[in-house]
């Protein structure tokens, strides 16, 4: 896996699940339907400003609430490739490997990180370089069962090979 | 080296002698409910089995529920045809334990499970909705997924990567003052401990405010217990939970009543003095945001909402109804009523609850969760304020974000109703 190169957007403490994609828009389908809606009602514009590439950074419990797994999908869907928390809430950090989604629970990082920093992420090693300030910062571990999640691709693809060898 | 109640349960979910925070383990689902999000799941479960030429086939038909509550009757096309996949699936996998759109059986899901019986003490429960820890209130180890992975366990029957959660021990004492309530406790809890106080942990109730406190404001407890970030919020099974499932849901098999060691170990232990508490109220835009009732009294309401499946049970109605009695909803203010289940539905009806609360102005909604996360009935305009006995204030949560939603106990709703502005129950109530 090679590294990521990414613009951070940074986001305060309790970012929810309603924040990430509002309930109105669970009908919705595709991850890319989904992320035209991606924090809207934390911030109207977010849709529009978001580049594929670009990576979210948070402080505490980010994605708290909802069991909505669009939560993640539609991060997913904007081509955001990973998410920097200081931490997550319990259900959406297992929805997010489960979808594919990988995240990274690192609170220095977060708080060497301003927006619009560039950083270099390894998601196999955790490393999180910010280019903009030069300064390193490493990553909690994953557990193993979360590695696996990650390099199957997500939970779906990890049963489907784990299905087909049997 | 004793083990508390989640402890307990995952050992025996496990077929071990012991397990420890931190074991990671595949513990065999008693229950694994959903409600309209089956779609999604359906979905999901059966690209698992695609291009594998096995048949899509649920591990056991018996242990899956399938409630309709988020959006009933469907409010559009999509839904309706959401909701018409999942009964041929229901129909073709032969689930049992399905709630249609029907005076009969229907109603919110967190509500429908214990009044049916379906969650019991020492149960492993998962349900695609983060409210899944209601059902700690009998006993039962139940917490909230993904689609994804309910999908897994509608496969595999079990829940994969379960990591042993350490335990915090709330103990409240004491008897609660006149219109102060269940919710009282819990929203005082969340704002002292906080929004992610209990992430990754199972909160474990003891103390005699809670024995004597009915199943009814246990599942109150419970479900908010996720709020606070709780895997799970557990109250230990007794001779309540017992008269509960024998009385209310006819159960009449053995109970597993699992009570936690006297050795347990415990994270933390937070003590509260319930005679302590008034009324309580959670501001937006986070439920942790928890003052008492004076800090915001007088604030104007355009939308109180009693029900859901937070606060909408027959004692809920029942405190409304005794503040509203006579008296009628302010000029300027509207009030919606959402009953937690037809059966409570017609308990509320026959006994007169819900014919006082019409009398007074409120409006009798149908039993779901819609007007609570803002996508069937009930929103709010720009800049209207609501005050609700719901479980989340989140931005945009009633459908709008620049509407306001605050959090209280059915007894402070009702007497806010009254005047049409936040008001201390104890002011209005005889």
């Amino acid at each position: 896996m090679s590294a990521i190169r990414g613009c951070a957007w940074t986001f305060g403490r309790d970012v929810d699940t309603d924040q990430i994609i509002a309930a109105r828009y669970l009908n919705m389908k595709t991850a890319e339907e989904l992320a035209c809606h991606l924090m809207e009602d934390c911030d109207a514009e977010f849709p529009q400003k978001v580049k594929a590439g670009d990576i979210m950074v948070a402080r505490e419990n980010f994605g708290c609430g909802s069991s909505r797994e669009h939560a993640p999908i539609a991060i997913k869907g904007a081509g955001v490739p990973v998410v920097i928390a200081k931490s997550f809430a319990r259900i959406f950090y297992r929805n997010a490997f489960n979808t594919g989604l990988p995240i990274l629970v690192a609170p220095e990082a977060v708080d060497g990180i301003s927006e619009g920093d560039e950083l270099e992420v390894d998601l196999e090693t955790g490393s999180i370089r910010n280019l903009t300030t030069g300064k390193d910062y490493q990553a909690e571990a994953l557990p193993p069962f979360m590695r696996e999640l990650v390099a199957a691709g997500g939970l779906l693809p990890y049963l489907k090979k784990s299905t087909s060898e049997r | 080296m004793g083990m508390t109640v989640v402890e307990k349960i995952l050992a025996r979910a496990t077929g071990q002698a012991q397990v420890r925070v931190g074991d990671v383990v595949e513990p065999a689902v008693d229950l694994a409910m959903s409600h309209e999000n089956a779609a999604l799941v359906i979905n999901q479960f059966q690209e698992i089995f695609e291009g594998t030429g096995l048949e899509p086939t649920v591990w056991d038909p018996s242990k899956i529920a399938i409630i309709f509550d988020h959006r009933v009757p469907a409010e559009s096309s999509k839904t309706a045809t959401n909701q018409k996949r999942i009964r041929d699936f229901v129909a073709a996998q032969g689930i049992s334990k399905f709630h249609d759109v029907r005076a009969d059986q229907g109603g919110i899901c967190h509500q429908i499970l214990p009044e049916y019986g379906y969650v019991r003490p020492g149960y492993v429960v998962v349900g695609t909705d983060s409210h899944t820890t209601s059902h700690g209130a009998v006993g039962a180890f139940a917490f909230g997924l993904g689609a994804t992975e309910m999908a897994a366990v509608w496969a595999l029957g079990k829940v994969l990567n379960v990591e042993v959660p350490a335990t915090i021990k709330v103990v409240a004492n004491g008897s609660f003052g006149q219109w102060v309530s269940p919710k009282d406790l819990i929203l005082y809890l969340i704002g002292k401990i906080s929004a992610e106080g209990a992430n990754f942990r199972v909160l474990e109730y003891h103390g005699s405010a809670i024995r004597n406190m009915p199943v009814s404001g246990r599942l109150t407890v419970s479900n908010m217990s996720m709020e606070a970030g709780a895997t799970a919020g557990i109250i230990p099974a007794d001779e309540e939970t017992e008269l509960y499932l024998r009385r209310e849901a006819g159960v009449t098999d053995d109970l597993d009543v699992v009570q936690p060691d006297a050795d347990a170990v415990y994270e933390q232990v937070v003590e509260i003095d319930v005679a302590e508490l008034g009324p309580q109220i959670a501001k937006p835009h986070t439920v942790d945001n928890v003052c008492g009732v004076g800090e915001v009294e007088g604030l104007k309401v355009q939308q109180i909402v009693i029900g859901s499946c937070t606060n909408g049970r027959l004692d809920d109605l029942e405190i409304a109804a005794r503040l509203l009695r006579g008296k009628t909803v302010a000029k300027g203010t509207r009030m919606l009523v959402f009953p937690a289940s037809w059966k409570i539905y017609k308990q509320a009806l026959r006994s007169g609850v819900l014919a006082d609360l019409a009398d007074a102005g409120a409006v009798i909604m149908n039993s779901g969760c819609g007007c609570c996360l803002g996508v069937h009935q009930g929103a709010l305009g720009d800049g209207e304020v609501a005050l609700a006995t719901t479980n989340r204030n989140f931005k945009g949560r009633m459908g709008n974000p620049k509407g306001e939603v605050y959090l209280c106990s059915p007894a402070t709703a009702a007497a806010s109703a009254v005047t049409g502005v936040i008001t201390d129950p104890r002011k209005v109530g005889a």
